[in-house]
Order: structure tokens, then C-alpha cells, then sequence
């Protein structure tokens, strides 16, 4: 075991899946000659050759379209894009072809491609540096999505992205890129797709998260103790999702609250809101309840922290919860 | 011949000026009058189809055969073809069934074919958007080691596009042999050349990416083969993307829905339709005796012959079961895709 930072072992996972498959290869802007912006890419360019970490023309949708080439020609492109809301040029290739080119060749070909990128708020960075866009993602069929909140699963979720035949995007929570390092396995470790992790163990209410939301919920599960009983619950992929997981938990607490930083309207908790209120109502014994950022635009960052959910924001909507 | 300002540049011409196209043989020259006239009858037919209610919305492609079948006989069976859907049937010419295309047509999944049998990409209906995956694929190829050559089509419309823009420049950069074939119509729908682009040319455009940018008589299939045969040469010998700008004028509907009647010049369709580029190519062939009354009419009844039995092999092909909408959306599904399904 290594202790890593989130962003070394997405480092890592890349030098071990590079190493162990030739045709791996990764690309995007400033990820060789700089290693990336965050050094996710570190090391890469000279380990591997400027041909299996390649520095691309600043253009995502160029980045993922010619990505999709160099699949059918026999690679896997690991695409990173450098940060949340510069990912929006790469929509268009993503929900136009991404999505679709295995379906459209009758299942023949495969996309075995990922897109990862640094998403999220909270790092006093300028505009469209902030973004949550897990829901653009997510709502497009063909693609997985996947959201590690540590060192050890930001490894094991990029290494089974990498080799997972459909294409699956890898949001990096910025924010905890460097927040703590932590434990990492050594050389291969794969963690399957659509396998929610418990964060935390608890009987009287579940807090549902992802990503760098997982740790404010730890905090909040901290400030209610002596009060109530926390489970933390830890998505870690919401395309596939591990639905019986989520409905584990609401059927042992039954109470459930949960957290997004992206927008709140159509955000990936109301679709978690949705699958309980559907398959859940009879467990739970008051309402689903979401703590969530603004349908506004992220805002400027000396006042960001109130957009973003808190450590007391999501301990009130627990109390709101137990107290119904 | 009326003709925009545009127009006036000098353009590859290999009929008109009644050259020979060295290394064709009559072989050579009588194989892409098959292909012209096979492209010819699939969309005629086609649109015949269409009107019987037996295909769903096509896009027509009449007076643009040329510009397919001469670019296509200057590549290799290893050669990628990325197409749009004005060249939906460009696969007939790397011997796909012509059931294939028409049940894209008729919404039938059977119309969904494998682009690695072919090497023929499935058709691309966002404009300009396999630019890109074109690059990626001549650039993946070049990684490989492999000489293959890819081959993007699509329109002067496309070159508005940011795809075309990142797809050109990413090629250019990576040098990867690609060709980036424009068929220039003249129309985008009901827009107009003049209000797509500022730039004198479209293969000005070949300037800013740092690649050769060449134009050719889109009528001409002589001059389209030659302008490819080069550029594919330059492509496998290293020398990067190249351009092509294939001037024609769109003569037919941009599609089975569209009426051009309100916005097109009707004197220069019709003009064009006396000038199209089946007939200019028969008659050049006449002229040099390659081609006679007899073996015209057997190609005509060989293409005629395979569209019979391409719409009747479409028509036989039982109706998809409902099932098929939950296939090939992934290779490894996630649970719960089909929640709600109650098949």
C-alpha cells in the first residue's frame, strides 16, 4: 500500500494501466509536456512517448470526436479534459456519437474510451472552474458515469473504466485532489463499476452523496453524533448504479437526505428522489429530502461557500428529517 | 454556364478538356462508369421508393455521383470512407447490399451495418461531425504504423462548423492522411453559398490549417479521381491531410421533404440537370470509344437489376422486434435499463 493523494493515484491508475495495455493511450490539453494542470498526467509523456500521452490542439470536441477514430483504428483513448464546464464543447461528439456508435454498428464495434476530468467547487478558481455537470452526463444512454471520493477508489474506478468496452466518464473531485492521503493498493486494482460504497454506518437517517460531497457528509454524520445514528452512503457510480444499496439503506434508516453540489433542478438527486420515492415510499418515514447548489449560475468564489451544500446545511436537513 | 464569382477560379477539369487521366485503363474507366451508374440508379430508384411509401425521408444525392465514385476508385479496400448522409450509399461501391442502405431508410435496426467489414463509417447525420472521428482514425492508423488513408465527406455547409474546424486542425497537426473531401452544392438547404462563408474559396480554408488545398469540377469524374489519387499518394507517403473542394451545384431537393422551389435559381437547376455528370462521363467514354449503346444499357439493366432485388430483399426482411430497442446500447448494460418496459 502506498499513501496517495486522490490525484496520484489517478497518476497511478494511468502508469499501471498504460504499462499493463499498449493500446491505452492518453490525451488532452497540457497533459504531456506539463503533466496536466493538476499533474494527473505527470511522468506520463516521458515513461510512455509523446505518441501514448499526447499534448492534443486546445479543442474537446476534437479531443473526444477523434477519439472515437482511434478506437475504430484500435486504441483506448483516455481523454482528459481540463476542467468541469471546458468539457461543454465535447457534448456535442458526446451525446451525438459517443453515446451511440456501438448501438449504430449493431453492436459490432466498441468504444472502449474514457473521458475524465477535475470537476466541482470550492477552489477559489475563476469562472467556469466550478462546475458539477454529472446530470449532462449521466442523462446520455450509451455512456457510464463514475465519481471516485478517494485516493484508493479514484484508481480502481479509472482502471475499470479503462477497461470497460463502453465509453465512461470519470468526474475527478477537484476540490479533494489533495485534501488527505490515504491508503492506495499497489500495481492492478480494478474496482468494478456500480458498487455504492458505506462510508459510514448508521440506523437513523442515510446521508446519499458523491464525490467531494461524500466528506461533507462524513463531517455532518461527525456533528450529529449523540444525536443520531448517520449512515453514509457513497455512490461512486451513478451510471451503473447500485440500486440495491440505496434501497438497503432507506429500508434500514428510513430516512434519507441527499446531497449535490451541481444545480438543483433535474440534478442527479432528484433521480435518486425518484427511485425511492417509487420503490422506497413504504420504508421511509418522512420525506426524501435534497440539499443541493442553486439553479444559478456558480457563483464568484468569495461567496461560493454559501452556494455550496455545508457541513450545517446537510446536519439541519438531518435534523429537519429526524424531526418530522 | 452560369456561373458565381466563385466559380471563375480555375478548377481540375479532365472531361471538358478532353485529357486522358494516365494509369486508367478502359477497364479502369468502364468500372467507374459502373459505379457512377450504380450510384445513379440507387438514388433514382430511391426516390421512387420514396414516393411509394416503401423508404422513409431520403436525401437525395443526384449529380453528386460523380464526385463518390471518382474519389472512391483512387483508394484501397483499406482505406477508411466516412461518410455523411448525402454518400448513404457510397458503401455499394466496397460491395455492401444495397438492402443495407435502404433499410437505414426504412428506420429497419438491419440497416445498422459493421464499418469494419466495409471500412466504411456508419453514415453521419450532424453536420460535419465525423471530421474528427475521420482524423482520429487516419491518426490512429498512422500510430499503428499502417499506411491507411481516411476520407471524410461532406458539405460547403460543414465547413461553418467547429468539428470541421477541430477535426481539420487536429489532422493538419497530426499529420494523419486524411482527405477532406467538401462537395460544394452551392446550398446548405435553402442557404446559400454566399451566406456560409466570406472567404473567396472553401479550400482557401486549407491555408489556415497549413495543408494543400485543392479544387476540382464536382461534375468531372475523371478530375475528382485525380485530384484524390493525389492527395491519397501525399496521405500515405507522410505528407498529411489535404482538401478537396469539388465544385458542383445541388440539381435534386436537399431531400425527399424539401422544396428547393422557393429559394433556388430553377434556370441553373435546370441548366445543371442538362450538364450532370452521368452523361458527361458517357459522353466522354463515346468519344473515346470505350463505351457503347449495348454495354451502356447492360450496366444500366446490371444497376436496375440489383435494385430489384435490393428493395425486394428490404421488403422481405421481417419487421424488428420490439425487443431490439434495449440492443447494442451498451456492451455491458447497466442494471435497470429496461425499468418501465413491459414487454
Amino acid at each position: 500500500m502506498a499513501e496517495l493523494f486522490l490525484v496520484e493515484a489517478v497518476n497511478d491508475a494511468l502508469n499501471v494501466e498504460l504499462a499493463r495495455d499498449e493500446t491505452v493511450m492518453v490525451m488532452g490539453e497540457d497533459v504531456g509536456r506539463a503533466g496536466g494542470v493538476f499533474r494527473a498526467t505527470a511522468g506520463l509523456r516521458d515513461r510512455f512517448g509523446e505518441n501514448r500521452c499526447v499534448d492534443t490542439p486546445l479543442a474537446e470536441a476534437g479531443i473526444l470526436g477523434s477519439a472515437i477514430g482511434l478506437c475504430m483504428a484500435g486504441w483506448k483513448p483516455v481523454c482528459e479534459m481540463q476542467y468541469d464546464a471546458f468539457s461543454y464543447p465535447c457534448l456535442d461528439q458526446l451525446i451525438t456519437h459517443v453515446g451511440r456508435y456501438h448501438w449504430r454498428t449493431g453492436g459490432k464495434m466498441e468504444f472502449p474510451l474514457v473521458v475524465r476530468m477535475p470537476y466541482g467547487g470550492g477552489v477559489r478558481a475563476p469562472e467556469l472552474h466550478d462546475d458539477s455537470p454529472e446530470a449532462y452526463y449521466v442523462h446520455t444512454p450509451g455512456v457510464k458515469v463514475a465519481i471516485p471520493s478517494t485516493p484508493a477508489d479514484a484508481k480502481g474506478l479509472l482502471a475499470a473504466a479503462i477497461r470497460d468496452p463502453d465509453p465512461v466518464v470519470v468526474l475527478e473531485p477537484k476540490l479533494i485532489y489533495r485534501a488527505e492521503k490515504q491508503e492506495v493498493p499497489e500495481g492492478e486494482h480494478v474496482l468494478p463499476l456500480g458498487q455504492a460504497r458505506l462510508a459510514r454506518e448508521g440506523t437513523d437517517v442515510t446521508l446519499v452523496a458523491y464525490g467531494a460531497m461524500v466528506r461533507v457528509c462524513e463531517r455532518a454524520a461527525d456533528e450529529l453524533e449523540g444525536e443520531a445514528s448517520v449512515e453514509v452512503l457513497d455512490l461512486r457510480s451513478l451510471r451503473p448504479l447500485d440500486e440495491d444499496a440505496l434501497l438497503a439503506s432507506a429500508a434500514k434508516t428510513g430516512r434519507v437526505v441527499i446531497v449535490q453540489e451541481a444545480p438543483r433542478t433535474a440534478g442527479f438527486g432528484a433521480e435518486i428522489a425518484a427511485i425511492l420515492a417509487e420503490k422506497a415510499i413504504l420504508d421511509l418515514h418522512g420525506p426524501i429530502l435534497r440539499v443541493t447548489g442553486f439553479d444559478v449560475p456558480y457563483p464568484y468564489w468569495k461567496i461560493e461557500d454559501r452556494y455550496m451544500p455545508s457541513v450545517e446545511r446537510v446536519a439541519a436537513a438531518a435534523r429537519k428529517l429526524l424531526g418530522f | 454556364m452560369v456561373q458565381t464569382a466563385r466559380d471563375e477560379h480555375e478548377l481540375r477539369r479532365v472531361i471538358d478538356e478532353e485529357r486522358e487521366v494516365e494509369g486508367l485503363d478502359t477497364d479502369d474507366l468502364l468500372a467507374i462508369y459502373r459505379s457512377l451508374i450504380l450510384l445513379r440508379t440507387y438514388d433514382e430508384r430511391s426516390v421512387v421508393y420514396h414516393r411509394q411509401g416503401r423508404i422513409g425521408t431520403y436525401a437525395i444525392f443526384w449529380n453528386h455521383e460523380a464526385m463518390q465514385a471518382g474519389s472512391v476508385h483512387a483508394l484501397v479496400a483499406e482505406d477508411w470512407i466516412f461518410p455523411s448522409y448525402r454518400e448513404s450509399a457510397i458503401g455499394l461501391l466496397r460491395g455492401m447490399p444495397p438492402s443495407t442502405v435502404l433499410h437505414w431508410w426504412r428506420g429497419h435496426p438491419a440497416g445498422w451495418w459493421n464499418p469494419a467489414e466495409y471500412r466504411v463509417a456508419s453514415i453521419c447525420v450532424p453536420i460535419g461531425t465525423h471530421v474528427p472521428h475521420a482524423a482520429g482514425l487516419a491518426w490512429g492508423e498512422k500510430l499503428k504504423g499502417n499506411s491507411t488513408v481516411a476520407i471524410a465527406y461532406f458539405g460547403d455547409g460543414a465547413t461553418s462548423e467547429g468539428s470541421f474546424h477541430e477535426g481539420a486542425n487536429l489532422a493538419a497537426v497530426m499529420q494523419a492522411p486524411l482527405i477532406l473531401f467538401c462537395n460544394n452544392n452551392h446550398w446548405a438547404i435553402s442557404t446559400p453559398l454566399e451566406a456560409q462563408t466570406h472567404a473567396d474559396t472553401l479550400a482557401d480554408k486549407a491555408v489556415g490549417y497549413g495543408m494543400p488545398g485543392v479544387r476540382v469540377d464536382g461534375g468531372d469524374v475523371l478530375a475528382v479521381y485525380e485530384a484524390t489519387r493525389e492527395a491519397v499518394e501525399r496521405g500515405r507517403a507522410g505528407g498529411g491531410p489535404t482538401f478537396i473542394e469539388a465544385v458542383s451545384y445541388r440539381a435534386a431537393p436537399h431531400a425527399t421533404a424539401d422544396d428547393p422551389r422557393a429559394y433556388i435559381d430553377l434556370d441553373r437547376v435546370e441548366e445543371e440537370k442538362r450538364n450532370e455528370c452521368v452523361g458527361r462521363y458517357e459522353g466522354y467514354l463515346r468519344r473515346l470509344g470505350v463505351l457503347d449503346e449495348a454495354t451502356a444499357e447492360e450496366i444500366r439493366n446490371e444497376a436496375l437489376e440489383t435494385m430489384k432485388q435490393g428493395i425486394a430483399e428490404a421488403e422481405a426482411e421481417p419487421e424488428p422486434d420490439p425487443e431490439l430497442v434495449f440492443d447494442n446500447a451498451y456492451v455491458l448494460p447497466p442494471p435497470g435499463l429496461r425499468e418501465g418496459w413491459d414487454g
